[in-house]
């Protein structure tokens, strides 16, 4: 008889503990379905030069970072001299992914802070975003050698995140 | 019956009044309306896709347009979103391993609720018929039955 | 200085509500009158305090004093008045204080409201509120202080969220506080009751009144809500499922729960441990409302500024809270006793049933909104719950209870026949029944889905009057005048109460199944047909207001060449937070709702607009409206007001009730 009396104060205990463990977690954050899957095939014309284009294929052979980044994102430009500094030192090459910008804009962003990319693909109309699953700015992939997305990094990049977590998955890809 | 067929149609007349035909040829736009608003929109994230302002949400708009006009399907459509966003873009939760106990929670707790229900209506009468009666009820079923004697006799 | 005597008021209400606490409730168990005593002054002692410290940052507000963090973070000079000074609860800081003073004013009305208690159970209760209080104040003062300076002074403030700048602000979070810590009161009757080891019938006759009240109040709150999101958000939706609003509903299906097993407690003695497990819980599940709004766990359009340390102490402050009072509740209740007895085929029977339907229902609400988190948290990725679970599942829970609806006023207490109630109810069966599957033929559109929608409604309406019928024309028609003037008030309250949950139905489904939308690119001058009435388009012009441009359109709308009205939409820019809002335009009818919506310019003049056509809309807030009259009738019923004047005679009345 007496048990039946505390079921409700154990739902709650449970009901408790579940929310604590709420408090630690971003419901926010979107995880990308395609971690471990091949990234999407895109052909894009290149940002510098409207005539050339830029492919999946471009990427393969080599570990890459691909950073979607734009000249209207303001939280780009609090990642963008982490990126140069990376890109200077030379442990993996960056492409960029200029998401829904406008051309002049975004050179003018690159020629003000500084180019980390290798090349950068012009994607005016954000399709190929949306085949990357982007759905804010600024977001990184770590792709693998057989261009397979390996990790996310959704929003800037952080000292703390790059030295934590990017630059050891890199190293660890890279054999 | 005649009387509940007189109040019946009297209520369809008053209905004639209030509303209006739906026109036929929609069934794409309705489609299309359907699927949006079954989608979430990942930039305010409490919206679908259908009432939000935000950019994505209008890109995303544009894309299911675009495939409901290349002939694909409802599946197909929500198919190709969730390939590229996961299953948070979807509001109806697909039924999976992980999903059971949503989908069915609701109803194993209405049979729950019912089964302990009646079970303890059940035991319940078992209980009260066999309570005996405490020393007040004594008493006053006493003065009850002596009462009664009482009268019957004057 | 104001700021700093608000602040100080605050640090003073914490004080004296320990006081209220700890000297009522220890007197009541060590038997110390002088120190029940002091449950009332104390009680009103603090609302004078929580007063003044409101008024403080009113003031503040309506002063534009930008010296202070909050005001700074959430006002603007060029606001109007009256939203200046309602912005004191536009966010987290200030609505704790709302919070609290309304806690202060419940506890002010229980120590007018009491004469006849016993004066152990009112110190037990107040002191059980003012542990509450001590709660919120401690949260207000240690983590979300409203008088925090800012230093040096802004010049000018943030502003309101222009979608807060709006008479909705005026009135839907204090009615809905009014609500939510209302139910503070039957909670607190609760735990007296159980600390008290007594509960009896006595003790839900006093309970019902305060929970009726603060029933009537949740309901009104979470209506004006969603009311609001149906003109502000501009795409015609008036319920979302949201977290937030899931928050205000969970508490809300408890507590209509509560007051129905309330009646049976009051009536024939029984469902005690379950009546006082329904108080708890009503009153949990609003702290824990408060909980989901204010600490980063679920996403919301409506969540206030998130914090994780605010929601630790918050989630402490519950976990104390609804802990002790589950423990409690598993240690006393077994002792609290039966009841009269009563058939399977019965009125309590049915009462009961409504009960735990209503209450499955709130814990299926609760599983919904919470699924994400509990997914999220075993690390099975991460969904979404939305709409479409919510409405399957709704839906099939509900029927049951609405059916219940109507049967249960027709049956007998403690032993009711099926013969006898099918025979008072065939009649109204059949119409329904008839009637929701022709309806919809009638009407254009036949799904099963709006039919049964329409039998609820019908059900729910043909019961109620048949079942009025039979208590009031007893003497046929001549005698009904006299026959309904006889009816008690609670009857009614029931009756308009029930109505409104009809109502409400009637406008859910047919504005569900049978609106009309378009979304369209329009020239000015061009025209569109929608629903019989013409829609003409005439261009967007500039519009300055106190504190925003806009861009109104201007659209006639005219039916068989009649012109109706002419209908604004705008959209708005406002002066600081410049994200643009959409004011759409409703012609509001009570049998049908135009609404019109600005999009997005185009090219050159032309504009995308969204045209609704909205068949009886209106009803779902007169539906609630009823509700809320219903439970004003129902509250204010002769016996509870009789009661306060007799003697109090406790040993008699328990007596009586068994």
């Amino acid at each position: 008889m007496k048990a039946r009396y505390l079921a409700p104060l154990g739902i709650f205990v449970l009901l408790v503990v579940l929310l604590w463990a709420g408090l630690y977690l971003n419901p926010r954050e979107v995880p990308s379905p395609l971690i471990d899957k091949p990234a999407p095939e895109f052909t894009l014309p290149l940002l510098h030069d409207a005539g050339k284009q830029i492919a999946r294929k471009d990427l393969l052979g080599q570990v890459t970072l691909l950073n979607v980044w734009a000249s209207w994102c303001d939280a780009c430009r609090e990642e963008h001299p982490l990126l140069v500094e990376l890109a200077r030192s030379g442990q993996v090459p960056i492409y960029g992914l200029n998401y829904k910008d406008a051309r002049e804009d975004a050179l003018r962003w690159l020629n003000g802070l500084g180019n980390p990319y290798v090349a950068s693909a012009f994607d005016e109309q954000g399709k190929v975003g949306i085949d990357y699953g982007v759905y804010g700015v600024p977001e990184t992939y770590v792709i693998d050698r057989e261009g397979v997305i390996r990790y996310k990094v959704i929003g800037p990049l952080t000292e703390d995140s790059l030295k934590n977590t990017v630059l050891p998955l890199i190293r660890k890809l890279q054999g | 019956m005649k009387s509940v067929l007189a109040v019946c149609l009297l209520l369809c007349a008053f209905s004639l009044w209030a509303a209006a035909p739906v026109p036929q040829d929609e069934k794409l736009e309705a489609r299309y309306r359907a699927l949006t608003s079954e989608l979430r929109c990942l930039v305010c994230q409490n919206e679908s896709i259908a009432d939000s302002h935000a950019d994505l949400a209008k890109d995303l708009r544009n894309q299911v347009r675009a495939m409901l006009e290349q002939g694909k399907t409802d599946q197909e459509i929500m198919n190709y979103l969730t390939a590229r966003y996961g299953d948070f873009v979807r509001f109806r939760p697909p039924l999976k391993p992980a999903t059971v106990a949503l989908w069915f929670g609701p109803f194993v707790l209405m049979a729950l609720g019912g089964g302990l229900l009646v079970a303890y209506m059940a035991r319940r009468r078992m209980r009260v018929s066999n309570a005996p009666l405490s020393a007040g009820e004594r008493e006053k079923l006493a003065a009850l039955l002596h009462g009664a004697g009482d009268e019957g006799k004057g | 200085m104001i700021p700093e005597i608000g602040h100080f008021a605050l640090i003073i209400a914490l004080g004296v509500a320990l006081v209220q606490t700890i000297l009522p409730l220890a007197g009541a168990v060590r038997g110390i009158p002088s120190w029940m005593a002091v449950a009332r002054p104390a009680a009103r002692a603090q609302f004078v305090f929580l007063f003044v410290a409101f008024a403080c940052l009113t003031q503040a507000f309506a002063a534009n004093d930008f010296s202070l963090l909050y005001v700074a973070n959430n006002s603007h000079s060029a606001m109007p008045w009256y939203y200046r000074v309602t912005a004191v609860w536009g966010a987290h800081e200030g609505s704790l204080l709302l919070w609290a003073f309304t806690l202060s004013g419940w506890m002010v009305a229980v120590s007018f409201f009491s004469r006849n208690l016993p004066q152990e159970f009112v110190a037990r209760v107040l002191g059980v509120m003012g542990f509450v209080s001590v709660g919120f104040l401690l949260f207000m003062l240690l983590t979300s202080n409203p008088f925090e300076r800012l230093l040096p002074a802004a010049v000018e403030g943030r502003e309101l969220n222009p979608l807060l700048q709006d008479f909705g602000l005026i009135v839907h979070p204090p009615m809905l506080y009014m609500g939510y810590v209302g139910f503070s009161v039957a909670f607190s009757f609760a735990i007296a009751a159980l600390l008290g080891g007594k509960l009896d019938a006595a003790w839900a006759r006093w309970s019902r009144p305060w929970t009726t009240v603060a029933w009537m109040f949740l309901t009104i709150g979470i209506a004006l809500g969603s009311w609001w999101a149906y003109y502000e958000l501009g795409w015609g939706g008036w319920w979302f499922w949201d977290p937030v609003e899931n928050a205000s509903f969970i508490p809300w299906l408890m507590g209509t729960a509560l007051i129905h097993s309330l009646a049976v407690t009051e009536k024939r003695g029984g469902f005690k441990s379950w009546t006082v497990l329904l108080a708890i819980l009503a009153f949990s599940l609003s702290l824990l409302g408060t909980f989901l709004v204010r600490s980063g766990v679920l996403t919301s359009v409506h969540a206030f500024a998130t914090d994780p340390e605010r929601g630790l102490f918050i989630l402490l402050f519950l976990g104390v809270v609804v802990g002790i009072s589950l423990a409690l509740y598993a240690w006393r209740a077994p002792r609290v006793g039966l009841g009269g007895d009563f058939a399977l085929v019965s009125r309590e029977a049915m009462l009961l049933g409504n009960n735990v339907l209503l209450a499955v229902a709130s814990a299926s609400v609760l599983l919904g909104t919470l699924y994400p988190l509990i997914v999220d948290a075993l690390g099975l990725g991460k969904i979404s719950v939305g709409p479409p679970y919510f409405n399957s599942i709704f839906i099939p829970l509900m029927t049951p209870v609405i059916f219940l609806m109507g049967v249960g006023p027709v049956a007998r207490w403690k032993q009711a026949s099926v013969p006898e109630l099918w025979t008072r109810l065939r009649w109204a069966l059949m119409v329904s029944v008839v009637t929701a599957l022709l309806l919809p033929v009638v009407m254009g559109k036949w799904s099963p889905l709006i039919s049964l929608g329409l039998f609820m409604a019908l059900w729910i309406i043909s019961s109620s009057l048949k079942n009025l019928w039979d208590v009031a024309g007893r003497n046929g028609l001549s005698g009904l005048a006299r026959g309904l003037a006889a009816i008690p008030r609670g009857y009614y309250g029931m009756l308009f109460a029930h109505l409104g949950v009809a109502a409400f139905a009637l406008g859910v489904c047919i504005s569900g199944g049978y609106s009309q939308e378009k979304e369209l690119r329009m020239e000015p001058g061009q025209s569109v047909q929608m629903a019989g009435y013409n829609f003409r388009f005439d261009g967007v012009r500039d519009v300055t207001g106190p504190n925003y441009q806009a861009k109104e359109g201007v659209v006639q709308v005219s039916k068989n060449g009649k012109e109706i009205v002419v209908m604004r939409p705008q959209k708005r820019v406002h002066l600081v937070q410049r994200d643009p809002t959409t004011e759409a335009d409703i012609e509001a009818g009570f049998l049908r709702h135009l609404y019109v919506a600005l999009g997005e310019p185009v090219s050159g003049e032309a504009w995308s607009l969204r045209l609704y056509y909205k068949p009886f809309v209106q009803w779902i807030w007169m539906g609630t409206l009823l509700m809320f009259f219903g439970g004003l009738l129902a509250a204010t019923d002769r016996r509870y007001r009789l009661a306060t004047r007799r003697a109090p005679d406790y040993a008699a009345q328990t007596a009586l009730a068994r």
